[in-house]
Order: structure tokens, then C-alpha cells, then sequence
């Protein structure tokens, strides 16, 4: 390829920056050496390749600059759930604040501890899907996740578990370069619950593999850190077995550059996916949601909703791909991305992408981009509703479609509480 | 109670005078009905005087109970004590019908001084209201007019102006998109309001509206202008001939 040729220095300096992790289990040396062939190969992302036109991925290679303003004091999400709590500090587990590792119908260890066992399922997923998900587009910063992350969490799922478990990310450092990497599988007829939330770093690179097996479930609920100066380049790949069901939210409010891949293969029949967001910025923000969703498998559902509310500069960016191939017959695709532009400042792009071999089946995109309702704001403020008021109602109500995609209410109000008090604190 | 003079507003986008001198006198506890052709400037009197986008008010004055509304803003005018049924009431997707009425109640309240009211109190409210209106409890969960007939929409205009209870209460073309039995119950909710003091302006294209919410005071409007007041029986009078001898008398 000849992107590895014209990437190789910054490749090998970006490769050199990372320190190689000590010596491990077989099956985890295997992985970290495929995803540094992988990455060698494709070469770092540059904003002329078709995948990062939207996006400049410079901020995501050079060396991480020292935030201006250290935010830690962000007030953290889902308190009054019932959960497994895991809190992480600067990418690393901090015993003494998470719950123990314990929970029925769950194994879970550190990924460090893991890495070191020779531990059969794991080896079958971690850097595997990533690996899966080079194709047909690169996504370098997940190899680069794969070949040196050393902390994170490697989870199997047995049975229905009673309470979610809760990824806590808290920052303590100005300029902290964080790799995080959780490996998921939920073994036939499993059920879970992830929860993430926090300012993770200066800049966070995360992967999140999930497999989800036969009549398994997975709902996946994110909050990122809402501190303003991060960076963050995130991967979620999910394979999914027949009649399983695979929910993942994630809302974003502030940050000055995110880029949130998610990359959903169906391998089963009669399964069903949804990925979701919503995103606020006001500011110095670039928000990317890049999806991308194969049918490998017959009468599959998947949907993918995304909002985002952009003023003052704010960038929202949506690449989205359905991909179905000839024999995922019955395949039923949605596919909608809205920006609403409170100001005339902000951008909003979006590629809603539709490849369709197979000859029975309904897709649809759609994406729009507007201005705040004229006529409703009227309707609301002759009923005396202020202004403000009435704007963050109409704001709040766009967003909700995307947050009716959570299954659960009691989540789905704890993002609708964040998201509107984040509308309040940036009134026009 | 309200009092508009000489009143003369254009659209912004066009240099298009739509009402060109206004004078109208409500008092308390009255009921003025306006009638005239298509393009008269009916509905246009109605967005003035509530505070829509869009106009700009050229000459003339608009008080209620001597506070200037033409200088406030829409919620500042609902506050005060006004209040305009929509001729297309809005569908608000994600918005709870709920949730909008005790956010619009409590808003007005709260700009008034008025202690606002609890969960419990509003509910309480809500739910007499909308008993008297033949509104279900399913009409009240679904989001603001969103799925709602065209008699819903009217039926839930009545019941935002019962919970609001204004001064001062602008109908435009209630009657409009209702069969006979919603009209009815529309009305009712309209006389049920009238209790000496509260004043309304009913703008209509038919007398049969009238028949259920009989009038104190008819105008006839034409060309951005009233060109005629009278009694109901102006009202019988623009049903039978129309408005062409009323047009030619003024001319």
C-alpha cells in the first residue's frame, strides 16, 4: 500500500512513543505483533485519506500538550445505580476505589493479569475483531490500541447479571496519554449491562471488543468526560451471534476532539444492533462519529441515530456505513444523523453510506441539518415559557431520539439530566 | 382591557403593510368577534398583538389593562394576561404535553410572583380540566399535538387557555378543521371561561361558531381595516349576503 511508504517515519516514531509491554502470554505477544504488522502496513491516518476527511488526525499523533486548564472535578455519573463499580485514574486501576472484581454470572480480571494466563476465549477476541475491522478501512489508532494497551478489563458473561458494571474514568494529570482496552464476551443467553463514564485523560485512546454469542445481550451506556481540552480516538467492535441484541449509547459534551468508531459485524441471523449518540459542543469542538456495519447474516436489524447540537464554532462529523452483502436477505438497515446549529458559526458533516448486494431488504438514510424550530419556540413562548427555556426544551426533545435508543429509563434519565444541565450552562 | 389603536404592521421580509390602522376597544368581561375575507389581516392582528416573528409594527399602540404589549416579549405577554388559541396549533415532537403545560403554567407564575405550583397540584388541575374537555390521560403523556386530529389540537389549545387562565383571549379560527359535536365541546370550554371579567376576540369565517359563543360586539374586517361593527345580527347578516354589500357599502 502506499500509504506505508509515505507514513513510515511518523508510523515508527508514533510505534517508538509507546513503551513495548513486558514480557506476556503467547497468545497476546501473537496479537500485539499482528496489530503492529497491521499498523506498519496501513501507516498512521492523515487527513488526506478518505476515512479523515472529516477529521484531522494530527491532534491524535503528535506528543500530548499539557491542558491549559486541569478539569477533575467533574461530577460523576450514574450514582444512585446499583453497580460494579471500576475506577481507573489515568488508564490505571485503582483497587482501593472499585468494588471488588466479583459478581455472579461474571468473570472478570484485570487486562494485565490476563495477558500473563493463557486464557483460551480472550486470545479469540482481543485484537481479533479489531483485526477483523482493518477491512476495507484502516483504523490505525485501534491497532495501535492493541499492540501496547496494558490496562483495561477482560470480562465473560455467563448468565443474567444482576447490576451493571461501571467503568469510572478519573484524570489527576495535565498531560496524560492513556490506552485502555476491555475485552467483553457474553457467552449464549447472557445479558449486561457496561456503563462508562469520566474524564479519562489528556488523551485517551480506548478499544472495547465485545462478543456477543447466540440470544446474548449487551447495553453499552457512555458518558464522556466532559473536560474541554481532551482529545479522544475510541473503537467499539461487536460481533454478533444469531438472535442476540447488541444497544450502545454515548454522549458527548465538550471536548475538543473525539472520534468515536464503532465497527458491528452480524454473524448470526435475526439479531439486532443499535449505536446511538448525542453530542453538545459549544466552542473549541470536534465530535466524529464513524460507523461501520456489516450484515454478514440474514433478517438482521440495525440502527444507528445520532444528534448533535453544534454553537459557536462547534464541529459535528457523522460517517456512517451499511454494508449487505448478497445473502443477508431481509436485512433492515436504518441510518439518521441530525445537526442542529443553534448559530450560524458551526458546521455540521455528515455521509450516510448505503452498500447493498443482497436484493430483499429495506435501508434508509437520512441526515439533516437545521436551525432551531421558529414556529415551535413561537408556540411555546405565547405560552409563557421563556425563551431560554423554550429553546432548551426544543434542543432537549431533538436529542431525545437518539436517547429513546437506551433501553433502560433510569439510564436514559441520567443522560437526559446531564445533557440538560449542559444546555443550561450554555445558554445562547 | 385591551385597547388597540391606529395599529399598523408590515411583514420583515416584504414591504407589505398588512394591518393598516387597527382601532379596537375590548373591555372586561366582553366578547368581540371578527369576521372578513381571506388575506384581511385577521390572523395577522392575532400574531402582532401576541408577539410572532416576522412583523414589524409601524405605527400605533396595543395595551392591555394600559401595559404595552407591543414593547414585550411573547412570554412577557402571556404573562401579563394573554393569550392566542392557534389557528394551526404546532405539533413539538419530544416535548410531553405535560411537561409543557406545567413548564408554561409555572413559568407565568413565576414571572407574576405567584408561588409556583407542586407535581400533585397541577395534576389535580390538569385533570379536571381535561375531564371537562372529553382529554384522556393518553392525550396528556403524548408529546405536544403530535399525533393529535384536528379537533385534539383545538380541544388542547382550550385546555392550555383553561390551565393558563388569561385576561384576555385571542380564538383564531378555533372552529376551523372541528365537526359539530368538537365545536360543541370547544365552545362550552370557551363559555365555561366567561365569567364577567375575562374577555375575548374570536376570529371566525363563519356565524355558526357564534351561535355557540355569542358575541357582545361583531367586526368586519377588510384590507387590514375594521370597515364595519355591529351587533350579532352582523354576523347573520355577513352569512347570508357575504361580504361583497359590505365591501361596496364602504366603498
Amino acid at each position: 500500500m502506499a500509504t506505508a511508504a509515505k507514513n513510515m517515519d511518523a508510523t515508527e516514531a508514533l510505534i517508538a512513543a509507546y513503551v513495548a509491554p513486558a514480557t506476556e502470554g503467547k497468545w497476546a505477544r501473537d496479537a500485539r505483533l499482528r496489530a503492529l504488522t497491521t499498523l506498519r502496513e496501513n501507516g498512521v491516518p492523515v487527513r488526506r485519506d478518505e476515512y479523515w476527511k472529516f477529521t484531522n488526525p494530527a491532534r491524535l499523533l503528535e506528543p500530548v500538550k499539557p491542558a491549559t486548564i486541569l478539569e477533575t472535578s467533574e461530577a460523576s455519573m450514574f450514582d444512585d445505580i446499583d453497580k460494579l463499580l471500576v475506577v481507573f485514574e489515568d488508564g490505571v486501576l485503582l483497587t482501593d476505589l472499585s468494588d471488588d472484581l466479583t459478581l455472579e454470572g461474571v468473570e472478570i480480571e484485570t487486562l494485565a493479569s490476563a495477558m500473563s494466563k493463557d486464557i483460551h476465549w480472550v486470545g479469540d477476541i482481543y485484537g481479533a475483531l479489531e483485526a477483523n475491522g482493518q477491512n476495507p478501512v484502516s483504523r490505525p489508532m485501534a491497532a495501535l490500541n492493541t499492540a501496547v494497551a496494558t490496562e483495561g478489563l477482560v470480562i465473560r458473561v455467563t448468565g443474567q447479571v444482576t447490576k451493571p458494571i461501571a467503568l469510572r474514568y478519573m484524570r489527576s494529570g495535565a498531560d496524560t496519554d492513556v490506552m485502555v482496552h476491555t475485552v467483553i464476551k457474553l457467552e449464549e443467553g447472557a445479558d449486561l449491562t457496561l456503563l462508562e463514564s469520566g474524564p479519562a485523560a489528556a488523551r485517551l485512546n480506548s478499544s472495547l471488543e465485545v462478543e456477543v454469542a447466540d440470544s446474548a445481550a449487551f447495553h453499552h451506556v457512555r458518558a464522556q468526560g466532559r473536560d474541554h481540552e481532551r482529545l479522544a480516538a475510541t473503537h467499539m467492535f461487536a460481533r454478533l451471534g444469531k438472535e442476540s441484541r447488541f444497544k450502545s449509547f454515548t454522549l458527548t459534551v465538550n471536548g475538543a476532539l473525539t472520534r468515536n468508531e464503532a465497527v458491528i459485524e452480524f454473524t448470526g441471523d435475526n439479531a439486532f444492533a443499535t449505536v446511538s449518540g448525542a453530542s453538545a459542543g459549544d466552542g473549541a469542538y470536534h465530535h466524529d462519529d464513524t460507523v461501520f456495519i456489516t450484515h454478514d447474516a440474514m433478517n438482521c436489524e440495525s440502527r444507528q441515530v445520532f444528534k448533535k447540537v453544534l454553537r459557536n464554532g462547534a464541529t459535528g462529523v457523522f460517517q456512517g456505513k451499511i454494508l449487505v452483502p448478497a445473502h443477508a436477505q431481509k436485512t433492515d438497515g436504518y441510518q439518521i444523523a441530525q445537526g442542529l446549529l443553534l448559530d450560524d458559526d458551526c458546521t455540521f458533516l455528515a455521509k450516510p453510506e448505503l452498500e447493498i448486494y443482497a436484493d430483499d431488504v429495506i435501508c434508509s438514510h437520512g441526515s439533516t441539518c437545521g436551525a432551531v424550530d421558529e414556529t415551535a419556540l413561537f408556540y411555546l413562548t405565547s405560552r409563557g415559557v421563556p425563551k431560554s427555556e423554550a429553546q432548551d426544551m426544543l434542543v432537549l426533545a431533538f436529542m431525545d431520539e437518539s436517547i429513546q435508543e437506551i433501553e433502560d429509563e433510569v439510564l436514559a434519565n441520567a443522560i437526559r439530566n446531564r445533557l440538560g444541565g449542559w444546555m443550561e450552562r450554555h445558554r445562547g | 382591557m385591551l385597547n388597540i389603536k391606529n395599529l399598523k404592521a408590515s411583514l420583515e421580509d416584504e414591504d407589505k403593510q398588512i394591518l393598516k390602522g387597527i382601532d379596537l376597544n375590548i373591555g372586561a368581561g366582553e366578547v368581540h368577534a371578527i369576521m372578513g375575507p381571506n388575506g384581511s389581516g385577521k390572523s395577522t392582528l392575532s400574531y402582532v398583538l401576541s408577539g410572532k416573528g416576522g412583523y414589524v409594527v409601524d405605527d400605533g399602540s396595543a395595551t392591555l389593562d394600559d401595559v404595552d404589549l407591543l414593547d414585550m416579549e411573547p412570554e412577557d405577554r402571556a404573562a401579563a394576561g394573554l393569550f392566542l388559541a392557534f389557528q394551526y396549533p404546532v405539533e413539538i415532537p419530544g416535548v410531553g404535553n405535560m411537561t409543557f403545560l406545567r413548564t408554561a403554567l409555572n413559568s407565568q407564575r413565576k414571572a407574576r410572583g405567584e408561588e409556583e405550583l407542586n407535581a400533585a397540584e397541577f395534576l389535580k388541575l390538569v385533570r379536571a380540566e381535561a375531564k371537562s374537555l372529553k382529554i384522556d390521560a393518553d392525550m396528556l403523556k403524548r408529546p405536544v399535538n403530535v399525533g393529535f386530529s384536528g379537533g385534539e389540537k383545538k380541544r388542547n389549545e382550550i385546555l392550555q387557555m383553561a390551565m393558563l387562565a388569561p385576561k384576555m383571549c385571542i380564538l383564531d379560527e378555533t372552529d376551523s378543521g372541528l365537526d359539530v359535536d368538537a365545536m360543541k365541546l370547544v365552545s362550552e370550554g370557551v363559555n365555561s371561561m366567561r365569567d364577567g371579567k375575562r374577555s375575548f376576540l374570536v376570529i371566525t369565517h363563519y356565524q355558526r361558531l357564534l351561535d355557540h359563543i355569542q358575541p357582545d360586539v361583531v367586526h368586519i374586517m377588510a384590507d387590514g381595516k375594521i370597515i364595519k361593527s355591529g351587533g350579532p345580527e352582523l354576523a347573520l347578516e355577513v352569512e347570508n349576503n357575504g361580504y361583497a354589500d359590505l365591501l361596496n357599502e364602504v366603498a
